[in-house]
């Protein structure tokens, strides 16, 4: 079985575009809203991209803008200007 | 010359330039006279430039993100405080959750700051040596805005004042004081080990997720912006102590065996720290979103066995205390719970019997324990402070040698027998709460020989507050604790009959009628 | 093992006997009575009679409801793992007692709150 990769932001309009972008990016992805912060498990890999993420939010969007956001992750991180990714190789 | 970074570069190119680039090799000293403490501990290292922060934040980015994030904190303290949010938390018992979080965290997050900032300075290369300052300065930030949120219930409520006073000195917070001290003596590596991997990566999420989630829906929102704000930065520390996991890995296959032995010490000594943490989830939030035996579940089960059979290929072993937590989690909230319980004259916080609800809440939650083992004695504290006859154990605590923890938990193999071990070293006994602790003295008996327990501390008559005479042939040992402790009186005791209780139903009665 | 360190590394004991000033360190604890949550530790000089051990600290589990119940000369007595009958009359030095000894005593029968051990 492969383990999820996950992420969670703080809940508030822009981790809402976000957490949307990931839904449509990554099939299988598990949306759980707890209170005040929103969790997101992928089984394998969890990818950002932010061309869609500029697409939900209506702008130009930087990925290390997530940062303000972030909660907890889990997995390997990769960021480019491009994509932010999260995997366990296993 | 321009230093101006040109903004169309990309990330990768940004970041080569703004922190690789800064670092050089030494010529009036040679490198190792600089970097002395990198080798001794006996990691190897043959390329520091293989490191690199996948986050690839840069010092500009990381000024300009991190004062939005203030920016954002403030203004919803400033928002909550000017609304009297103090009133709006579920009820006044759960103030007594940021009593002990005050005690216990912030301190821990200035201990960070200094472990970090020292480890900046040690690490050769410049990609952890920024990290390690970046994260140094969050943890500042971590301390400064914690005691921030929590000033505001400090005008209204009692305990709070002499948090700083109390951290190096009073009982319960000997463990906490103990798991940094542990670290920021040891060397870089196992600093980074400790921390950055261990505390940051496998365990704090249970303290700032489910934990923080919790205080927001217990209506404290002072509490939740601050976690969620600190929180924000523990995604970057803990790709940090990934990433130096993984670096001392693929540089040398001898850092292997030192690597697993440290990852099994502080796993285990991060999990002794938690137990209280748990504590806090199952007893003090009056409202609840998840048992800590679920948060245990989610955070450090799944998640740790998913980071451990990744780490699988470079021949890493789960820790191996993996097996006894999965066990305790049924247990270490409750015995806990009932340690803080049995002394009311010896804590700043308020202690308590929970509601029939919320037991029920905890059988339902705990279904293999909390009937067999926990509610009765509850039932039975509860019936007799209702007759007058409120527990108050008044002796001191035996502390484990290790983790400092009170010798309180179970015999892995039998919940009814409290789990004691001992040997002597030099002539001297020693006790150890587990076999965990024991196998961490082994490695260093002349590390953990030195250290503070505070009730042998209190009979070696070393507690006394100014003024008072400890070698007059009348001096009693501990008579003057609460003092020493600069503890309130009205700070301590049952919940049931506080000043805090009676303040917060007089203001809220206030609030909510003419 | 050794602590790895880039100096000498060497220190004495925080908790050694000269350090209590002519007492020394005793633990106690009560087995599956754990409503105490922990032993207690206190500090007495080695010629203090186990008796006065026994009425001055000892008996303040008789909180716990299967206090009365006790029969004492059925109680096991441990110095750690060892099983011993204490001399109330003799001092802790003649009971063999030494600085950070470990006091256990088991109640045969009484297993503490509806049989817990709590
Ligand atoms: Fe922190
Ligand atoms: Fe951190
Ligand atoms: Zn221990």
């Amino acid at each position: 079985m492969t383990a999820n990769a996950f992420i969670a932001f703080q809940k508030n309009e822009e981790s809402r575009a976000i957490v949307e972008a990931i839904v449509e990016d990554n099939p299988g992805a598990i949306v759980v809203e707890q209170p005040a912060m929103v969790k997101v498990d992928v089984p394998g890999r969890l990818v950002i991209r932010r061309a869609t993420v500029e697409d939900k939010i209506g702008r130009s969007f930087d990925l290390q803008e997530l940062q303000i956001h972030l909660i907890t992750i889990s997995g390997h991180l990769d960021e480019t200007d491009d994509e932010f990714s999260l995997s366990w190789l296993s | 010359m321009d230093m101006k970074v040109d903004k169309k570069l990309g990330l990768k190119e940004r970041y080569a330039l703004m922190t690789r680039d800064l670092a050089w090799e030494t010529t009036y000293q040679p490198m190792d006279k600089v970097f002395p403490q990198v080798t001794y501990e006996g990691i190897k290292i043959h390329d520091w430039n293989a490191w690199e922060d996948p986050f690839r934040l840069t010092m500009d980015a990381y000024w300009k993100y991190q004062a939005e994030k203030e920016r954002k904190l403030y203004a919803i303290l400033d928002a909550f405080n000017q609304n009297n949010g103090h009133l709006s938390v579920t009820d006044a018992r759960y103030i007594n959750v940021l009593k002990l979080f005050l005690g216990s965290t912030p301190p821990l997050e200035l201990m960070a700051a200094r472990g970090f900032t020292n480890v900046g300075r040690h690490m050769v290369g410049a990609g952890p040596r920024v990290a390690c300052l970046m994260q140094a300065v969050d943890e500042y930030r971590h301390f400064q805005t914690q005691v921030h949120s929590i000033s505001n219930y400090n005008k209204y409520y009692n305990g709070m004042n002499e948090f700083a006073h109390q951290q190096s000195r009073m009982w319960y917070l000997s463990d906490g004081k103990s798991f940094f001290d542990d670290a920021i003596t040891a060397g870089p590596f196992e600093f980074m080990v400790a921390i950055g991997f261990a505390f940051e990566y496998v365990l704090t999420n249970i303290l700032f997720v489910p934990f923080i989630s919790g205080a927001a829906y217990n209506g404290d929102m002072a509490a939740m912006t601050v976690g969620f704000s600190a929180q924000s930065d523990e995604a970057r520390h803990m790709t940090l102590g990934l990433e130096c996991i993984k670096f001392m890995l693929e540089q040398d296959p001898d850092n292997l065996p030192i690597v697993q032995r440290w990852i099994d010490k502080w796993t285990w000594r991060g999990t002794r720290k938690l137990a209280s943490v748990g504590m806090m989830m199952d007893y003090m939030l009056p409202k609840r979103i998840m048992s800590f035996k679920e948060a245990w579940e989610m955070y450090f089960e799944q998640n740790g066995a998913a980071l451990f059979n990744d780490l699988a290929r470079y021949g890493v072993k789960v820790p191996k205390c993996f097996v006894q937590t999965v066990a305790e989690k049924e247990h270490v909230t409750h015995q806990s719970w009932i340690g803080f319980y049995m002394k009311p004259d010896s804590t700043p916080f308020h202690t308590w019997i929970p509601e029939k609800d919320e037991l029920d809440w905890l059988s339902e939650k705990y279904p293999n324990t909390f009937d067999k083992y926990y509610r009765p004695v509850l039932e039975h504290f509860d019936a007799q402070e209702k007759s007058g006859n409120r527990f108050n154990n008044k002796t001191a605590p035996m502390n484990c040698q290790v983790c400092i923890s009170t010798i309180k938990f179970n015999d892995p193999d039998d919940p009814m027998k409290t789990l004691i071990r001992s040997k002597t070293y030099k002539g001297e006994k020693f006790h150890f709460c587990s076999l965990h602790c024991e196998e961490i003295f082994d490695a260093e008996p002349e590390k953990y020989i030195q250290a503070y327990i505070s009730s042998h501390q209190v009979l070696q008559g070393n507690c006394a507050p100014e003024g008072v005479d400890t070698t007059a042939p009348d001096f009693e040992p501990g008579a003057h604790i609460a003092a020493y402790w600069r503890l309130d009186k009205a700070a301590t005791g049952d919940f049931n009959g506080s000043e805090d209780q009676a303040n917060f139903a007089a203001w809220r009665r206030q609030a909510t009628s003419n | 093992m050794t602590v790895a360190a880039l100096a000498p590394y060497e220190f004495a004991s925080r908790d050694r006997l000269e350090n209590f000033h002519g007492k020394q360190l005793v633990y106690v604890w009560w087995e599956k009575h754990r409503m105490f949550s922990r032993p207690f530790v206190v500090a007495l000089t080695p010629a203090t009679p186990f008796r006065r051990l026994f009425e001055d600290y000892i008996s303040t589990y008789a909180w716990h409801p299967d206090w009365p119940h006790i029969v004492w000369d059925q109680v096991i007595w441990q110095n750690g793992d060892e099983v011993f009958t204490p001399d109330f009359d003799a001092s802790l030095a003649q009971n063999g007692i030494g600085h950070k000894d470990l006091i256990r005593f088991s109640t045969p029968g009484l297993d503490g709150i509806a049989g817990t051990g709590y």
